[in-house]
C-alpha cells in the first residue's frame, strides 16, 4: 500500500495538517488500515524532499505545519493512479504451500486440511459481511474496502473448492504418466 | 425444540451395489430467526437435504420436525398444507409463473390454501412492500429485472405467516450487489422470526448466515462457530511501513 500516494491524494483538494491527514486517511479506508502519526510525518518529509509537497515551515517540524501538494506532486499522483499495479508474478501464498505440503505428508487427510482452512476463511468472511451489514451502506469507502477483502477471501475459498475437486478426481482415477515435457516451465514466485 | 430439526436423516437411492446415499445421517437444527447456510460442492447432497427439510421428499430413515410437528406421521394432504402455510421456497431460477403478475404470483399460494382473493391480495402487497417492489405489482415476470424477479420470489416465499424459508442458490445468476441484496432480504425476514436455510456453493452468500454447515458426500463434515464481533477486524493489522 502506498501511503505516499494516498497522502498526495488527500492533499489534492487543499492544504492540510499532519494530524488531519492521518484522520482523513483512516476515514477514507473505512478505519481498516490504521496509520501512526510518526509514519505520516516521515512520509511527508520524504515527499517534501522529492518536491511533491511543500510546507510553510513557519512551525518548524511541529504539528502546526500545513502541507500542500506541488504541481509535480499532482503529476506524480496522476501517474500513480493510472499505473498498473504489478501482478505479473504470483505472491508466495502460505495457504497454497500448506496444501501442497500436505500432499507429501504420510497419514494426512488433505481434504481435512482443506476443510480446516475453508472454515476459517468463511468465518472471517462472516465477520466482514457483518461489518457490511451494519455499516457499509452508509459509508462508501468502508463498503469498497470490505468488498475487496471479501473478494480476496472468496478467491481463496474458491481455490480450496477447486483443490478439493482435483483431489477427489485424482483419488478416483489411476495416475496417468505425463509425457516428458519439451522444456521445464518455471513459475517465479515473488519472495 | 428448534423450529426445523433433522435427526439422523438419510436418503438412499438404489439397492446393493447400486446403492447411493444422497444424504447420510444428517443432524441439523435451525432455531426460530436463525439463518443457516449449507455449503458444499455440486452433488454433495445440499439440494436433497433442502427437499427433505421442505417435505418435498421423504427421507429413507431419520426424522424431520417442522414447528415441533413430526413430518413422517403426516398424511400427504397435511404435508401439502404445511408447505402452503409454513414453508416458503426460493429457487435459483425464481420459478415465477409467466402468465401471472408479480402480485398474483405472490398471492397464489394463499389462494391455493383457500384464502379469499381480496385477503390474499392484501397479504401479497404487504410482502411486496416489505421487499420494496410493490410498485411493480402489476407487471409480469418478463417485464421485471433479474433483481426484481428475485424480490418477488422472496415475497412469495414469506407471504402470509410462513415461518420457514428454504432457498436453493437464491442469488441465481445475479451480480454480486444483487446477490447481497437477496441475502439482506432473507436476513431481514429472519430478524422478524423466520427460520431460513440457504444452500449454496458461494462463500460470499454463505457468509451472510449466522452459521455455515459444510456438507460433503451427503454428510455434515463441519460447521462454523459463531463469529466474533466485527470490531475485532477493525483493530486491523499493524500499520505497514
Amino acid at each position: 500500500m502506498s501511503v505516499r500516494h494516498a497522502l498526495l491524494a488527500l492533499l489534492s483538494d487543499g492544504p492540510k495538517y499532519g494530524l488531519q491527514l492521518r484522520q482523513e486517511f483512516e476515514a477514507t479506508t473505512g478505519d481498516v488500515w490504521p496509520l501512526n502519526i510518526g509514519q505520516v510525518y516521515t512520509t511527508l518529509q520524504r515527499l517534501e524532499r522529492d518536491g511533491f509537497v511543500e510546507s510553510d515551515g513557519s512551525a518548524g517540524e511541529g504539528p502546526q505545519n500545513v502541507f500542500r501538494i506541488t504541481p509535480s506532486g499532482d503529476e506524480e499522483l496522476n501517474r500513480w493512479l493510472r499505473a498498473p499495479t504489478d501482478m505479473t508474478t504470483p505472491p508466495r501464498n502460505e495457504l497454497v504451500i500448506k496444501i501442497l505440503s500436505a500432499l507429501r505428508v504420510p497419514g494426512v487427510d488433505v481434504q481435512d486440511v482443506v476443510q480446516a482452512h475453508r472454515r476459517y476463511l468463511v468465518e472471517l468472511m462472516q465477520q466482514w459481511t457483518r461489518l457490511k451489514e451494519d455499516e457499509a451502506d452508509y459509508d462508501l469507502s468502508l463498503a469498497l474496502v470490505v468488498d475487496a477483502e471479501l473478494f480476496r477471501l472468496d478467491s481463496l475459498a474458491r481455490w480450496l473448492d477447486s483443490a478439493s475437486g482435483r483431489l477427489d478426481r485424482a483419488s478416483a482415477e489411476p495416475p496417468v504418466k505425463s509425457p516428458a515435457p519439451l522444456f521445464r516451465r518455471r513459475v517465479v514466485v515473488r519472495r | 425444540m428448534s423450529f426445523l430439526e433433522l435427526r439422523k436423516v438419510s436418503k438412499r437411492y438404489g439397492e446393493g451395489d447400486a446403492e447411493v446415499f444422497a444424504v447420510r445421517d444428517v443432524d441439523l437444527s435451525v432455531e426460530a430467526g436463525e439463518l443457516v447456510a449449507v455449503m458444499g460442492p455440486s452433488g454433495s447432497g445440499k439440494s436433497s437435504l433442502l427437499s427433505i427439510a421442505g417435505t418435498l421428499e421423504d427421507p429413507t430413515s431419520g426424522e424431520v420436525f417442522v414447528g415441533g410437528a413430526l413430518v413422517s406421521t403426516m398424511s400427504r394432504n397435511e404435508k401439502a398444507r404445511l408447505r402452503r402455510r409454513t414453508i416458503g421456497f426460493v429457487f435459483q431460477d425464481f420459478n415465477l409463473l409467466a402468465g401471472l403478475t408479480a402480485a398474483e404470483n405472490v398471492s397464489l399460494p394463499l389462494e391455493l390454501d383457500g384464502a379469499p382473493a381480496k385477503k390474499a391480495r392484501v397479504a401479497a402487497m404487504t410482502a411486496l412492500e416489505s421487499l420494496d417492489v410493490a410498485e411493480r405489482a402489476s407487471h409480469y415476470p418478463d417485464q421485471l429485472s433479474g433483481g426484481e424477479r428475485q424480490r418477488v420470489a422472496i415475497a412469495r416465499a414469506i407471504v402470509g405467516e410462513r415461518r420457514l424459508l428454504l432457498a436453493d442458490e437464491p442469488s441465481g445468476a445475479l451480480d454480486s450487489l444483487n446477490g447481497d441484496a437477496v441475502m439482506r432480504l432473507i436476513l431481514s425476514a429472519c430478524k422478524r422470526g423466520v427460520s431460513a436455510v440457504v444452500v449454496t456453493h458461494d462463500a460470499r452468500l454463505g457468509s451472510w448466515a449466522d452459521r455455515v454447515v459444510f456438507i460433503r458426500d451427503g454428510q455434515v463434515v463441519d460447521q462454523t462457530v459463531a463469529p466474533p464481533s466485527p470490531e475485532s477486524l477493525l483493530a486491523g493489522p499493524p500499520a505497514r511501513r
